[in-house]
Parts: C-alpha cells; sequence; structure tokens
C-alpha cells in the first residue's frame, strides 16, 4: 500500500478529513472562480452555508458544457504564473476542455497514480512501459509520474508503433504495460498475426494497467490469456484529475475510490438527487485539494455505483464499479438503451469473434438502424456460405436477446476496422447531422 | 486423390478480389480454376491453386483470412445429360453437395466438376465403387512445387 494511513483509515475519519476539505474547495472556488460565485449566487448558496455532508444538496452542479464555455482557462483558481502544467480533452463535440495543475496538483496526481500502481503490485522494482500517448492527453505524463513516484524504472515509450514496442518489451524486460485496452489487444494481434515464432516467455510482461476507455470483463480475459498478464482497470477523468481517480485492487472486483482527494455522490441523472449507497446512477465529482483547477460537484455522465465492501486487500476506501459506460456513449435505439460495451460482450461470447468492432447507427426513414461490423478472422472463416451466414445469425439473435434490438451484422475482412493506439472509436452515429 | 481448395473471404467492394489477386500474382502463384459465391456484404473466392501452401502462407501473411478445403475433381462426360446423370447418382448415394463449380480444362477429352461435399470421405468411398473418375491432385497442379 502506497499510502497505508488513508487507504486503511476509518469511514468515519475519512469523512471528517473531507468535511474539512470540502469546506476549504468550495471556499476556495467561490472565491476566485466568477462561474462558481455566480452558480452558487444564483442558487441562494453560500459557502458559510456548508456546515456538513448533508449540505452537498446545495452545491450547484458543474458540466461538461460548462468547462467547454469557460475555454481556455475561465475555471482556474489560480494566477497563471502558479500553473505549472495544463492537459485538455480532445475537443471531437465542441471546445476541447483544459485543465490546469499547481506544483502542489501535479504532486497529488502523481501521488494517486503511484497509490493505483500499488494497488496492481507495482514496485520500484519493476519496468513500467508506458504506451500511453504522451501529450495533451493525462494518460501519458500521468502514468509516468505515478510510475517514478513509485521508483519504478519508467519508459516513456508513448503510443504506437507497434513491433518497437515488442523488442522494447523483450529487450528492457518490461514487466509492466500502460496502456488502452484496446491497444493492448492490438499488440496481441500483432504478435500472432506477424511473429508466429515470438515465444511469449521471452517477455517478462506481468502486469497490464488498463484505462482512458470503457471496457469489459470479456475483454480482460483475453488480454490476460494473450498477453499473459494480469489486466487491471485504472479509472479517471481529466476534468477531475487524470487516471488515478480509483484503481483495482488484485481482489479484481470495483475500484477504490481515492476519497481524501475526490469526493464523490451518486445521483439520479434525471433529477440530480442524490442516491444510497449502492443504487446504481450517475457519479459526481468533488476536488478536495486541487488548487488550479476546483472542480465542484461535475456530471461525469459515468454510471456505476458506490459501496464498501471491506475488501480483503484491506483497504477502506469506498469502491465504484467498473464503468462500462458513460451517459454521452449510451446509445438510444429505437427507444432502447444500449451501450456499446454491452456489444462487446455479446460478441466475445461467440467462439473466435475479434474484439475489434464498429457499431454504425443510421436512421432510415423514422427507424434508428444499427449495424455491428465484426471482423472474419481463421478462426471463424468458412469456405461455405451457410456457415459465414449462420455466425451472423447467431451474432443477431444473441444481440437481440440481450439488448432486445435488431441490429445487422456485417462480417469484414481482418484489419478493416482502423486499429486505435489510443482510446478506440466504437461508435459512428450518422444520425447527428 | 483429394484436390487443395483455397478459399479467401472478401468484402463486396470493388478492388477486394484484386487484392486477393495481386497477392498469388507477387508470388508467381497460377490460378488453375476459380469461382466467386456471392452475398450482399461479402464473398468467398473458392481457388484451385497450383501452389496451395504456398498461397495459404502468403494470403495469411497479408491479413487475407483464408482457409484450405478438399474437394473432389471429378469427370463427366462431355454430352447433353451427362452432368444430371451424376448428380442422380450422387442423389441416390445421399451425397449432400455444397456447392460445385466447372473447370476451365478439360481431361482426357472429359468435363471436369469441382465438388465441395458434405462428408468427403463417403462421397469419395461410394464414387470409387461406383466407378467414378476421380482426378488427383497431381494430375492437376502437376509434381508438388
Amino acid at each position: 500500500m502506497f499510502n497505508s494511513e488513508i487507504e486503511t483509515m476509518s469511514e468515519s475519519k475519512m469523512k471528517e478529513l473531507q468535511l474539512e476539505r470540502l469546506k476549504w474547495s468550495i471556499r476556495h472556488a467561490y472565491d476566485n472562480v466568477p462561474h462558481y460565485r455566480k452558480t452558487f449566487d444564483d442558487a441562494g448558496f453560500n459557502p458559510d452555508q456548508f456546515k456538513t455532508l448533508d449540505d452537498m444538496r446545495r452545491v450547484p452542479f458543474l458540466t461538461k458544457q460548462d468547462m467547454r464555455d469557460a475555454y481556455p482557462y475561465g475555471l482556474f483558481a489560480v494566477p497563471l504564473s502558479k500553473v505549472v502544467r495544463v492537459h485538455a480533452s480532445s475537443g471531437t463535440t465542441g471546445n476541447a476542455t483544459v485543465v490546469g495543475y499547481t506544483k502542489n496538483d501535479v504532486e497529488v496526481f502523481s501521488e494517486v497514480v503511484a497509490r493505483s500502481l500499488a494497488c496492481y503490485g507495482v514496485t520500484e522494482n519493476d519496468i513500467v512501459q508506458n504506451a500511453y500517448g504522451y501529450g495533451l492527453f493525462t494518460g501519458g505524463l500521468g502514468a509516468h509520474y505515478g510510475a517514478e513516484k513509485i521508483g519504478a524504472i519508467t519508459v516513456p515509450i508513448s503510443g504506437g508503433n507497434t513491433p518497437r514496442q515488442i523488442m522494447i518489451m523483450k529487450d528492457f524486460g518490461s514487466t509492466v504495460l500502460c496502456s488502452t485496452p484496446s491497444y493492448a489487444l492490438n499488440i496481441a494481434d500483432y504478435i500472432e498475426s506477424n511473429m508466429p515464432d515470438f515465444d511469449m516467455s521471452s517477455l517478462k510482461l506481468k502486469i497490464a494497467v488498463m484505462g482512458a476507455e470503457p471496457w469489459t470483463e470479456e475483454m480482460r480475459q483475453q488480454i490476460e490469456k494473450r498477453l499473459n498478464v494480469d489486466a487491471f482497470d485504472i479509472y479517471g477523468l481529466s476534468e477531475v484529475i487524470g487516471p488515478g481517480v480509483s484503481a483495482e485492487c488484485t481482489e479484481k472486483s470495483g475500484l477504490h475510490v481515492f476519497e481524501d482527494h475526490f469526493y464523490v455522490e451518486i445521483i439520479d441523472p434525471d433529477t440530480g438527487e442524490i442516491l444510497p449507497e449502492g443504487s446504481e446512477g450517475e457519479i459526481v465529482y468533488t476536488s478536495l485539494t486541487k488548487e488550479a483547477f476546483p472542480t465542484i460537484r461535475y456530471r461525469s455522465k459515468d454510471i456505476t455505483r458506490l459501496y464498501h465492501d471491506s475488501c480483503r486487500c484491506g483497504r477502506t476506501l469506498v469502491k465504484m464499479d467498473k464503468v462500462t459506460g458513460r451517459t454521452d456513449d449510451m446509445l438510444i435505439i429505437r427507444g432502447v438503451n444500449v451501450f456499446p460495451s454491452q456489444i462487446e460482450s455479446v460478441l466475445m461470447q461467440e467462439e473466435g469473434t475479434e474484439p475489434h468492432y464498429q457499431i454504425i447507427v443510421d436512421r432510415k426513414g423514422t427507424m434508428d438502424e444499427i449495424e455491428v461490423m465484426v471482423e472474419v478472422n481463421e478462426k471463424v472463416f468458412s469456405d461455405e456460405i451457410k456457415v459465414l451466414d449462420s455466425l451472423a445469425k447467431s451474432l443477431a439473435h444473441r444481440v437481440k436477446s440481450t439488448l432486445g434490438i435488431t441490429a445487422k451484422i456485417k462480417l469484414v475482412e481482418p484489419k478493416s476496422i482502423p486499429r486505435s493506439e489510443g482510446k478506440a472509436v466504437r461508435v459512428i452515429d450518422n444520425r447527428k447531422k | 486423390m483429394n484436390v487443395t481448395q483455397i478459399s479467401a473471404f472478401v468484402e463486396n467492394k470493388p478492388g477486394h478480389i484484386a487484392g486477393v489477386l495481386k497477392v498469388l500474382a507477387d508470388n508467381n502463384i497460377n490460378i488453375i480454376t476459380l469461382t466467386v459465391a456471392d452475398t450482399a456484404d461479402f464473398g468467398v473466392l473458392r481457388m484451385i491453386l497450383d501452389k496451395p501452401e504456398l498461397a495459404k502462407a502468403k494470403l495469411s501473411e497479408n491479413s487475407i483470412t483464408c482457409s484450405v478445403t478438399d474437394v473432389l475433381a471429378i469427370e463427366i462426360d462431355d454430352t447433353p445429360g451427362a452432368l444430371l446423370k451424376a448428380l442422380e447418382a450422387f442423389s441416390n448415394l445421399e451425397l449432400n453437395i455444397e456447392y460445385m463449380y466447372a473447370f476451365t480444362q478439360k481431361i482426357h477429352d472429359n468435363a471436369v466438376m469441382i465438388f465441395r461435399f458434405e462428408d468427403i470421405e463417403k462421397a469419395k468411398k461410394a464414387l470409387v465403387e461406383k466407378g467414378c473418375r476421380i482426378i488427383r491432385n497431381i494430375d492437376i497442379i502437376g509434381e508438388d512445387k
């Protein structure tokens, strides 16, 4: 455990710590960021009225749109001279959101990533190959600083150039791989299809630190089997800090939230009401220590639940379920809510099908149509059309029986779905015009 | 006496069959005969090639999904009604044909048809007993190259 005092703190002591820090964070935001001052004032809420955790319900939410509107520095709470780093989200659906860090914020960021790595069993004796992209994306530098903080050898290879990744992995004796889960499978694919004589036992890899996109248990099993590793989830959002908001432990059941830095609530996404512990809903984040970019009640759109389960790893931190969908990614197909990850689960239950898929949504007249492109590899290919037809039918049937929607399964050639070196593009929605 | 067929998965889009043929041409592999089974989205290109093993290896290397299947090449008299007679015989023997296609050249002045039977061993046994002329791989592709 990287910080056992915090990670094993009793629930009541943690609540005291959170309350004290919340008072500071809410006051800090109100005093230094015009946006918070305005929304708090409009809601008739004054930070002085914040006395107990129950008062959280009176604090207005912050949305992704608020962040976009504040582009680039509108939500910063310190003078720019105190900011030492910025990161930004890609901004594919509007203005990028820019987040800032003071020296102390970078320190906190490194600490929570180091704690996460320690959760998986990473130590100073490890060699961490960091295949997250270095750049505005928080993943690259986030994992880098965390790995250094833990004292491991950090290999800043960044994403892409798969043959080189494999060579470095072998020559440097990397024991830990940090990447998106889709990129980890890309590496496995490359070895399997281009390096038939490659001896997997020549790799020392044992831990895969997977994050930055939602992934399923089925995908975990594939990564673990094909790369011969234990794969763990690292979760985070740049709006809150980056990776390291929460992490799985070796139990692989739920993620511990580093709640001394991030206060979490579950709300009903429709009404905004706080839901009791154990209920599923949208998770909302409030930073407790961040100086440059406080986030007060940020609506993440991630669907999960929170619970305490006296985890066998000994951590007392609140746990959240693995996030397999964001309300943003959620597709509404003829009125049915569908997460891409559900389709992924269905596909991977069929023997031999690849974890590479793409969902295309279109509207024909008034009807939504969904087409799932699935790559045909040699495990499922046959010279007989009827066998291929029945594969497509069987997948369509599984989608129908699991999700209740009719999807067209389109069989496509291997490698025709673009491979990602960062976040995979799972959905192309042609309805939005 | 089985004939080796290579089948490749191709999307039903311009240039996709050409992509397969390019790999064969680049590796000096000759096509003895071929046929395409098509559906709305994809097709299966079935080919008899002079170097099937090399073809399989090279196609896979180029990320083209393919498979190796044993089929039977059977001589059929080049006269009206001869194919019908052959098929009636298969039917009597309860041999189910998955698909069939014709050869581009004659052997012993007879037409040659390629048959993909559900159960090739059963078909072979029955056809040999019946005195059908089954053509060996070596007669089609020559010595193993």
